[in-house]
């Protein structure tokens, strides 16, 4: 049978604050186990929430910056179950009335087309602590260090049908709340975690299939592979004529399965109420529009001038433009050497060949904007040749000071004084008569080859620093004037 | 809205209560008799009204994001049953 999958996402972003959602206590991640959690964190008896109004105004952010409609009047509700590491008993969510409501998202994909992705709701809540399973071997642990930090759910419509369109949009609105600066983004930490809802029907029909939800996936890589591997475990049933139960699974990336929670099994009944200790958020139209006009310049914004006034290529500006970063020190460089293909290629290549090898990111890259800058300008004056830049960067990445430093110091100026490329084109020929025999032998192909022979021996002896154009000229015409 | 033992059993699950086996038909009839009187203000057109979520006709005050809370969790941990390395402890939990 040819299925087809119908998905929709949830995103749960945690908001940068410094303070929690409701309560004075740090959002700091890898502090000792509850030492951030203060009375209101801990459910204590009377205490009463005061919410925080980074929070807020983070979601508005996010609203405005996909085009979303503020709720202008948003109220907190209780999500009630019970789990030990929610001390309340309820969970404060937004249900009835969210803070941002529907939405599109135009989600750039690798051929520069777009992929629109319908935004039904996006709410606060506070997170849940965290329960320790393998330190105590009879008990489970309980941190509540986040509990209560700020978390914006992020709800689409059932729009997906690969797992590609998924994981496009999740990195492009990654690229986005970084962007708006309402999340840091990481996802080894937690900052971003999404839940799949997936179900199959037969391909050309309209309804919908009885679906799975898995909750808690926190990469890119593990988003893609939960959904083949659910895809694949809801079509083996299907087709062996059983039936999809409607239940949470959580992946299991060692294993690439999905199995079943049983824990949440009992119910989603969640008895949702207003939350009497909070009075609805209400936003006039004056502080949304100054919220507005704070917003930063945008990824798809941001696309476009990339194209126009740097004349980037459609496949440069999508690999620079998603992380935030690495679009400014682009910037950077380019205003600093004046070539904004050469400024790509370098960053793109050298650079982040040696941030990955290193685990580094940009942020901390050992060498500058600046400095970058003045590396590709030695190679657009011609002082140095590609294979001396090489050199030049490794050296920048060292430490050793800027291009024009290094240079002088190891006396790097690429060779394009042709009078004495002229001696070393000689020295070589006379000094290698059966190479030469040969190449004036061989065929139009041949010679090419056996020209790297004697391109090999000059560069040696010029410390790789004859200029390559030059050499390449000069020795085809030496060699030919053999003949 | 007619209520059933079920009904009963699947909320008192929920809300963590036990209510035994003897007590069941009595709480299910008074339990029933709520439903109506909720079932005689749903007939009330309300198309009109804004739902109130709070008592208090006010908006929400909002506090600056700073950090105003330092470790207490010695404190805070005392009156906790059962704790170990920084961490309250609980029944096993087995997901």
């Amino acid at each position: 049978m040819n299925w087809e999958m119908v998905m929709g996402l949830e995103v749960h972003l945690q908001l940068a604050t410094q303070s929690k959602i409701f309560s004075g206590s740090s959002t700091q991640f890898g502090g000792a186990p509850n030492e951030q959690a203060d009375a209101v964190d801990l459910g204590m008896p009377g205490m009463l929430p005061v919410l925080n109004e980074e929070a807020v105004r983070f979601a508005v952010r996010f609203g405005l910056g996909i085009g979303a409609r503020i709720g202008e009047r948003s109220v907190f509700d209780r999500k009630n179950y019970f789990y030990p590491d929610l001390p309340k008993g309820y969970q404060v969510s937004q249900f009835f009335a969210p803070i941002v409501c529907e939405g599109l998202f135009e989600v750039p994909l690798e051929d520069g087309s777009f992929f629109p992705v319908r935004i039904t709701r996006a709410h606060l809540e506070e997170d849940a602590g965290k329960s320790v399973h393998d330190i105590f071997s009879q008990e489970t642990g309980i941190d509540l260090n986040r509990a209560g930090t700020p978390l914006l759910e992020i709800v689409t419509e059932p729009d997906f049908r690969t797992a590609e369109q998924a994981v496009s949009y999740l990195k492009a609105l990654h690229s986005l709340v970084t962007y708006l600066g309402i999340s840091d983004g990481n996802m080894a930490e937690g900052s971003m975690r999404c839940d799949i809802n997936i179900s199959l029907r037969e391909k050309g029909s309209e309804g919908l299939g009885t679906r799975s939800e898995i909750k808690n996936v926190n990469s890119f890589r593990f988003v893609e592979r939960a959904i083949h591997s659910e895809y694949a475990r809801q079509a083996d049933l299907l087709e062996s004529g059983q039936t999809i139960t409607q239940e949470t699974r959580l992946y299991d990336a060692e294993q690439n399965t999905t199995r079943s929670m049983r824990s949440k099994e009992v119910a989603n009944d969640y008895r949702y109420f207003p939350e009497p200790d909070l009075l609805p958020i209400v936003l006039d139209k004056e502080y949304i529009e100054a919220v507005r006009a704070s917003l930063p310049e945008l990824p798809e914004a941001k696309r476009a001038r990339f194209a126009n006034e740097f004349a980037l290529s459609k496949y440069d500006a999508a690999l620079l433009v998603p992380n935030h970063a690495m679009a400014d020190y682009f910037e950077s460089v380019v205003k600093s050497c004046g070539s904004p293909k050469l400024a790509a290629n370098w960053i793109l290549g050298d650079l982040s060949g040696a941030l990955n090898r290193h685990e580094m990111t940009i942020q901390n890259s050992p060498i500058s904007a600046n400095r970058l800058g003045g590396l590709i300008a030695r190679i657009e004056d011609g002082t140095l040749s590609s294979k001396l830049a090489k050199q030049v960067f490794d050296a920048l990445w060292d430490q050793e000071g800027d291009a024009d430093q290094i240079i002088a110091a190891r006396s790097l100026k690429q060779v394009s004084d042709s009078g004495a490329l002229e001696t070393m084109v000689e020295d070589v020929i006379s000094q290698n008569p059966d190479q030469v025999a040969q190449y004036l032998a061989a065929d139009e192909v041949k010679r090419k080859k056996l020209s790297g022979f004697f391109v090999g021996q000059i560069m040696k002896a010029s410390k790789g620093q004859a200029n390559p154009k030059i050499l390449n000229e000069l020795l085809l015409r030496k060699l030919t004037d053999q003949s | 809205m007619p209520v059933s033992p079920e009904d009963i059993k699947n909320v008192a699950l929920l809300a963590r209560l036990s209510i035994s086996t003897s007590d069941l038909a009595e709480v299910t009839e008074r339990f029933g008799r709520v439903l109506q009187l909720v079932d005689e203000l749903n007939t009330i057109d309300t198309s009109e009204v804004m739902p109130m979520s709070n008592p208090h006709d006010m908006e929400q005050r909002l506090r600056q994001d700073a950090v105003t809370e330092t470790n207490n969790r010695e404190a805070l941990m005392a009156s906790a049953p059962a704790q170990e390395q920084g961490y309250f402890l609980v029944p096993k939990v087995i997901d």
